[in-house]
């Protein structure tokens, strides 16, 4: 965490930057229909312009997801994902690509597996980052002990809600802040009025007390949406959106192409 | 009544508690604890509370002493808090009161809520249709078929009830479904959790609105029989109405105190909902606790013929008074709970929810190892009207097939039960 500067995730921020580029960061669910899909979408999402990848371990009862992620969850927990099998598809994962790779857990997962025993394998295995999306800062107990920081690049989450805690969320904010577009739980909106309202100044909050990159996610669906907002952060997370259209593709037979050819028009739109 | 402490309202039980939820919600926690400890210190909140309690919810609720169970069984006397005789006919009557008090304090119009059985949901339509709240339900797709009555009336009350399609269709998944529901609504709704448990501070919040039921039960024993009572029993699923009871009891050392489980089809079988018996430390909706999940963490489906109890979780408090020993945990089986159910019903023509049937049943095995002279009160948490499909599906099972479809239970179990258990007459 200490090596701000040497991280592949600040890294790939501050050379966009120079170039005036944003990221582009798509989320998947790991092993969602299987692995060997999970690799080449990797692949396939390097090719059609992603900067960094979000990588999601499945959980059982996931608060924050909407029902697309939770059909992903299901079905690659079905599938037999399991924390063991995820850190391995990071390995895998990290021969085949350079990209910054950031993973989503629940924190029970965590818990489970031994918080301290994760961290150091998930950093062994390449992971580069962590959101753990029901971990606020306040709740970083466990055992009645405190839980100490991963070796890993912790991204905070803030949301328009979070008001006057964003100030102390984003202060020491490492990688990126993850900042919450939409009220409510992941899910495609489709019109940039289901966003949140007040984006811009609740970007300006994030901005004025933080020097950190940002990246808006939740609810992001299509260029257009995405045009619209481009200037209101460094980083766009799209999620529901790619798993609906991967999940479409899969069931109709037309496999990923349909779901990276989305990811490419994101890139497009970021670039124009 | 006094605390120690400043506010009744607190974060951690011991290792237990606390909020991991997303961060969407951390603003809207914060805002609840602040007006909770702000209200709960108003007098006026609390004498609206009080108010609506005695013209509205009918309280106080009697002790009433089951003299017929007691010569039946053989062994202590037994008395039962009547929390059956509740306004919407359970104990849950008491919390949605001061909640819903709590946000019309705050000028919240919405409310949304969970329901397993059935008995929260009804009882927070109920109090939304008398102050004006607007009132949607999550309940499982699977509990909205067992529990068809209660759903018509949380319609004709006014209430939207939002089948809940996900995992496993019941309270677990109604429970993760409002709080999503809430994240996205979280400015102008109040959520209302039917138990003690969720994120900080609605553990404290419902066991403060629900501590009546033992501050009642103990001025009840005490005036009528100058002393404490040596057991307090009651069923635990969230631990609402066992927290509400125990909680008035916790100083007194002398008063031995039972929280009863689930046992489902048997703790030996993965069908069950123990929590602490059969359970493990980790979180669930938002708080960190007891529950039953796999190995990787992921929470389980769990069983019990009582949708009240079927619940994977356990409030913080109770996961931190079974790990300091103040409050001892047992569990009893479907099948032993029907029994119960029945035995009341027939020795003293109260039919109790199949919840409170565990708590009756732990204390049928219990009472005739106890002297005469000694005092044990059991929660009627609830009556049980909503459970007589179920209970007559069971008998129809038993009178075909010469037994109950739940059969599995420890040996142990077996043979506790018999004596106390004799071949019922069925009709």
């Amino acid at each position: 965490m200490t090596d701000v500067i040497d991280n592949r995730i600040s890294q790939c921020f501050s050379s966009l930057k120079k170039e005036g580029r944003k990221a582009l960061i798509p989320f998947v669910t790991a092993g969602d229909p299987d692995e060997e899909t999970t690799l080449a979408i990797i692949a396939g999402l390097e090719k059609a312009g992603a900067n960094i990848i979000e990588l999601g371990m499945p959980y059982s009862d996931p608060l924050a997801d909407g029902p697309v992620l939770q059909r992903a969850a299901q079905r690659a927990l079905a599938a037999g994902m399991t924390p063991t099998a995820y850190l391995e598809l990071i390995r895998r994962a990290r021969v085949q690509t350079q990209l910054p790779l950031v993973g989503l857990v629940y924190v029970n997962t965590i818990l489970q597996y031994g918080w301290e025993a994760f961290g150091r394998e998930a950093a062994e295995a390449g992971l580069d980052g962590i959101v753990i999306p029901d971990l606020p800062q306040e709740a970083r107990h466990y055992n009645g002990k405190p839980l100490s920081p991963l070796p890993l690049t912790e991204i905070r989450l803030v949301a328009p809600t979070s008001q006057q805690r964003i100030k102390n969320i984003v202060s020491n904010a490492q990688g990126f802040v993850y900042c919450i577009a939409a009220l409510g739980v992941t899910g495609v909106r489709k019109h940039l009025t289901d966003l949140a309202t007040d984006l811009e100044p609740f970007m300006a909050t994030v901005t004025r007390y933080s020097a950190c990159p940002t990246a808006l996610g939740f609810g992001i669906s299509s260029p257009e949406m995405v045009k619209d907002i481009r200037h209101l952060a460094d980083g766009f997370i799209v999620g529901s959106a790619l798993v609906e259209k991967l999940e479409a593709g899969i069931n109709a037979g037309s496999g990923i192409t349909p779901a990276m050819n989305f990811i490419q028009s994101l890139r497009d739109a970021l670039d124009q | 009544m006094s605390s120690k402490l400043s506010s009744p309202i607190t974060e951690y039980y011991g290792e237990f508690g606390g909020r991991y939820v997303p961060e969407t919600l951390m603003n809207a926690l914060e805002k609840l604890e602040e007006a909770a400890v702000e209200a709960l210190a108003d007098p006026l909140f609390m004498e609206d509370y009080r108010y609506l309690l005695v013209h509205y919810a009918g309280r106080e609720t009697p002790l009433y002493e089951a003299e017929n169970l007691a010569r039946h069984l053989g062994g202590a006397r037994i008395f039962l808090k009547r929390e059956d005789l509740n306004h919407t006919g359970s104990h849950k009557i008491n919390n949605v009161i001061g909640q819903a008090l709590l946000a019309q304090r705050m000028g919240k119009k919405h409310i949304i809520a969970e329901t397993g059985a059935g008995q929260h949901g009804v009882a927070t339509a109920t109090i939304c249709a008398k102050m004006g709240l607007s009132c949607q339900v999550f309940m499982g797709e699977e509990d909205i078929r067992r529990q068809a009555v209660n759903v018509s009336k949380m319609k004709l009350l006014g209430a939207t009830v939002t089948s809940v399609t996900s995992g496993t269709g019941t309270l677990k998944d109604a429970t993760s479904e409002a709080i999503r529901s809430w994240v996205a609504r979280v400015e102008d709704t109040f959520y209302i959790i039917g138990s003690v448990v969720g994120p900080h501070p609605y553990p404290s919040l419902v066991r403060e609105f629900q501590k009546v039921i033992g501050e009642e039960t103990r001025v009840q024993i005490l005036n009528r029989e100058k002393r404490l009572p040596d057991v307090v029993i009651a069923c635990v699923g969230g631990g609402s109405n066992a927290m509400g009871i125990f909680h008035p009891f916790l100083q007194d050392t002398s008063v031995e105190l039972i929280g009863v489980e689930a046992a489902g089809f048997g703790l030996s079988t993965p069908y069950h909902a123990a929590a602490i018996n059969g359970g493990s430390v980790g979180v669930i909706h938002g708080m960190l606790t007891r529950l039953m999940q796999d190995d990787v963490g992921g929470i389980l489906p769990v069983h019990s013929i009582s949708a009240g109890l079927d619940y994977p979780g356990i409030g913080p408090e109770h996961a931190h008074l079974a790990s300091t020993g103040r409050v001892v945990y047992e569990a009893v089986t479907d099948d032993e709970a029907v029994k119960a159910f029945r035995l009341l019903s027939e020795k003293e023509g109260i039919i109790p929810a199949l919840e409170s049937a565990h708590a009756l049943a732990y204390a049928a095995k219990l009472a005739p190892t106890l002297p005469q002279s000694n005092i044990m009160v059991v929660n009627l948490s609830g009556r049980g009207d909503k459970d007589m499909d179920t209970i007559m599906n069971s008998m129809k099972g038993e009178l075909t097939h010469g037994k109950s479809q739940s059969t599995e239970s420890k040996p142990s179990d077996r043979r506790h039960r018999q004596p106390n258990f004799p071949m019922l007459f069925i009709p």
